[in-house]
């Protein structure tokens, strides 16, 4: 349908102004975080209520025009990239917070609402939702169900899927299903887990309800640092053996550590090869007694200087390094690649060294930055875009990393998504049955492939045409984007 | 401890039962059974109690995969001695329970609310399905979001969607101390003491009331649990270890009572609806059991009418229905993994052949 008639018919079900079809208007909407994938829609949709995604969707789905839902935009997968022929579903106008029950420590939210926004809401009460992607200022509640967002703090918290009680789903055609609800569990087979991180393939989140937790009564943060990356891997495993469970684990190695430190300054000891951030919560007699345990632990596992926060501003000035990492990455060379594999933690050393080994291979250095008490790594490889084939090496470098990961039986993707970006990375995770189920469960859910076509699962055709080879990752990913 | 990997010979009998249209009734240890009832008791068994044991146990990770037959006492046995457990606690029924059963059936214990469900704890399975794939879907990881989450789908699915083969698990450190307090309340008094207690950042792991006693269940290192006892209050619980293990595996008398049981599950916080005279909450009220004579359909409705659902247990189980609109996209999913109805039909939805 061109551009012209599709909005006509889109304006019958929506206000003129919530149709956007003007060249120049459509411009912001031709992708999400992943810069380097654009693609213009054919026409942008504003919903502002339930029954406006409903009625855009019955109309898409009764003229076979493809939808993309899309969020903040903030992902970092592409999975919100606009589809040439199709409409453009925005759902971040439907923003309202619809309940907040402090009693019943749960929260009815719009898809449009804003990761950090429900926590705000909730502090008066003592409460917080505690999935916390970096993009938490930014990103929707409704695009951290499609991705299934983690954070820093997964390990002891979980991802969205953990902190989920229910959300409304309009399907391809415009019907409504609640999935969940405010009970604990529900009847039947489990879709709220399924459509979890469904990366919009299977329907529209248009109401989510979230549980809050009591914000922990006390707070510390240690930093820890160690000689080898090898030896403060293994602290990280010890800490959990030992019974611990921290809030969160963090651990950058120096090329990071180093470009952190003429970025924000953060304090942290330079001639380390790896330092770990370790925060522990919970009551405060409970706080200290783990504070001298970790410390014990992580000095017997080899640590050299080790320092605990002492207040919230030292607390903040120990996070703000790892929370900067990404940009100052971004400082030291022109452009850099972000990986988001996830191994058992046990692999750490040996994954570090072949990566040390890529590295060298392909002649691009690369920093590490990652959540090491889940496993989730973010390598970031450094290159420059404008000497020619070195973008090409930085993708190949990254396919490699990737089938490192699932080689140590890891996954490809610990948080970001597949969107576009890591497609052909699917091919090497998973075998012809598991990819031909993963269509039928789509074809259940959207027999016609009009939700967000050509994401998250790739046809067994691309597969097979990549064959033994090596594949490719995706484009990458903007220098300046802030991502921890 | 038995080791055995059987996952082919199973492929053998899946495939013989595709080819003559024969369902089947999986069965591990078979301690489930009365959850399994399908009106029709003739059908094959398919026995997997046999493919058992531990695959792979790295207490560093908090990971564990078993096969499905593995035994619960022998998978906790394991996980104990290196310190950690399985954070939904599982009901056991009787000292054949296999992992597979507890997974399949999706049942937790009384600290649900605060460790989590069966599934927030399953990390991947691998499935054999009705057209004789083996798949593995999620992973050994805490964090993966590669493709659809099969793994927590089949959690719960009581094998509609095929067999599980394995199954891997997050697992949590082990508390080092547990005390139970118990506190003179009548109900109205327990829902605001709950909501209120559950407000606080407290090492609670489980709070359930009857007969006007609420027992609230602390957990952690001795210095949190001795912290949070002075806000909770109440009297030491001599009975604690049987109560908890008693209300996990559903052996408490209103459990083996002559009338009708149901399990209603409900937001913690909804007004109780006026079914028994006789109830016993656990949860922190959001699973509740009773004993009524009333009709199902009114139970049904006042589970619903408070945003819940309600099941019967006893005498025969009778599982609430699904509006019309999921029903027929649950089938069409059941159909992807098992499209001639081979698995244990009739169970989850009534009247399925």
């Amino acid at each position: 349908m061109d551009r012209e008639t599709l909005a006509a018919r889109l304006r019958e079900v929506l206000p003129a102004e919530d149709v956007v079809d003007d060249e120049e208007a459509l411009r912001p909407y031709a992708g999400d975080a992943l810069t380097a994938y654009r693609q213009q829609p054919r026409v942008v949709v504003l919903p502002r209520s339930i029954e406006q995604v409903q009625q855009v969707m019955a109309l898409c789905s009764a003229e076979g025009v493809p939808v993309v839902a899309r969020g903040a935009g903030t992902g970092l997968s592409g999975g919100a990239l606009p589809h040439e022929a199709g409409v453009l579903l925005v759902l971040a106008r439907m923003n309202r917070i619809l309940e907040l029950d402090p009693l019943g420590r749960s929260a009815r939210l719009e898809p449009g609402v804003r990761n950090l926004a429900i926590s705000e809401a909730a502090a008066p009460h003592g409460l917080y939702y505690a999935p916390d992607p970096s993009s938490q200022i930014a990103c929707s509640i409704g695009g951290n169900v499609a991705e299934n967002s983690g954070g820093v703090h997964c390990l002891k918290y979980g991802l969205t899927v953990h902190n989920l009680l229910g959300v409304k789903l309009v399907t391809v055609d415009g019907e409504l299903l609640e999935l969940g609800g405010c009970a604990l569990d529900s009847p039947g087979l489990d879709l709220l887990a399924l459509v979890t991180g469904s990366e919009g393939l299977l329907g529209v989140v248009v109401e989510v309800t979230v549980r809050l937790l009591p914000v922990a009564a006390s707070v510390q943060v240690l930093l820890a640092a160690f000689d080898s990356v090898a030896a403060a891997g293994d602290a990280v495993s010890t800490v959990i053996s030992r019974g611990i469970l921290p809030a969160g684990m963090e651990m950058m190695d120096r090329l990071a550590i180093e470009a952190a430190e003429d970025f924000v300054h953060a304090g942290y000891p330079r001639d380390a090869a790896a330092i770990l951030l370790c925060e522990l919560d919970g009551e405060p007699e409970e706080v200290a007694a783990q504070v001298e345990r970790v410390t014990e632990i992580l000095r017997a596992a080899g640590a050299g200087d080790i320092r605990v926060a002492s207040d919230p501003a030292e607390r903040a000035r120990l996070w703000a390094g790892r929370k900067a990492a990404f940009p100052a990455v971004g400082r030291i060379a022109p452009d850099y690649y972000c990986m988001d594999g996830t191994i058992p933690r046990r692999h750490l050393a040996e994954v570090l060294t072949g990566i040390g080994g890529l590295s060298e291979e392909f002649g691009l250095a690369v920093a590490n930055v990652f959540h090491a008490g889940d496993g989730n790594l973010h390598p970031l490889i450094l290159y420059d875009a404008n000497q020619a084939g070195e973008l090409e090496r930085a993708e190949a470098f990254g396919a490699r990393i990737l089938e490192l990961c699932v080689a140590v039986g890891g996954t490809i993707t610990g948080e970001h998504g597949v969107g576009i970006e890591k497609i052909d990375q699917m091919c090497v995770q998973f075998t012809a049955v598991e990819l031909e189920r993963f269509h039928g469960l789509k074809a259940a859910f959207d027999p016609a492939g009009l939700l967000n076509p050509g994401k998250a699962v790739p046809t067994l055709a691309r597969c097979a045409e990549l064959g033994g080879m090596h594949v490719h990752g995706g484009k990458l990913p903007h220098p300046e984007l802030e991502r921890f | 401890m038995v080791d055995a990997d059987l996952s082919e010979d199973l492929r053998g009998r899946v495939n013989a039962a595709v080819a003559a249209e024969a369902p089947l009734r999986i069965r591990g240890g078979g301690t489930r059974q009365a959850l399994m009832a399908c009106g029709n008791e003739a059908i094959e068994v398919l026995e997997v109690g046999g493919h058992r044991g531990i695959v792979a146990f790295e207490p560093s990770e908090l990971v564990v995969t078993a096969r499905a037959g593995t035994p619960l006492s022998e998978l906790e046995a394991a996980v104990t001695e290196a310190g950690q457990c399985l954070p939904f606690d599982p009901p056991r029924f009787g000292a054949s329970s296999t992992i597979g059963g507890a997974v399949a059936s999706g049942l937790a214990g009384p600290a649900r609310p605060w460790q989590g469900a069966v599934r927030d704890a399953v990390l991947g399975i691998t499935l054999l399905d009705g057209r004789g794939g083996i798949g593995r879907f999620g992973g050994q990881v805490m964090k993966n979001v590669a493709g659809y989450d099969v793994a927590r789908l089949n959690v719960g699915a009581m094998g509609s969607l095929g067999v599980l083969l394995d199954v891997s698990l997050r697992l949590l450190p082990r508390p080092m101390t547990t005390v139970t307090r118990v506190l003179e309340l009548g109900i109205g008094q327990t829902f605001e003491r709950m909501a209120t207690l559950g407000r606080r950042p407290l090492p609670i792991t489980a709070m359930a009331w009857q007969g006007g006693l609420l027992r609230v269940r602390l957990a952690g290192s001795e210095v949190g649990v001795a912290a949070a006892l002075a806000a909770v209050g109440g009297e030491p619980f001599a009975e604690a270890e049987d109560f908890w293990a008693g209300l996990r595996d559903r052996q408490l008398p209103l459990f083996e009572g002559d009338g009708p049981l149901w399990r209603l599950s409900v937001p913690a916080t909804a007004p109780q609806p006026e079914l028994s005279a006789n109830w016993l909450l656990d949860w922190g009220g959001a699973q509740r059991w009773c004993s009524t004579d009333a009709a199902p359909e009114r139970v049904f409705e006042a589970a619903s009418a408070v945003g819940g659902h309600a099941m019967r247990l006893a005498p025969t189980v009778q599982r609430a229905t699904l509006p019309p609109a999921q029903l027929k996209l649950q089938q069409r999913i059941k159909t992807v993994f098992d499209p001639a109805g081979l698995f244990n039909a009739g169970v989850l939805y009534p009247g399925e052949y």
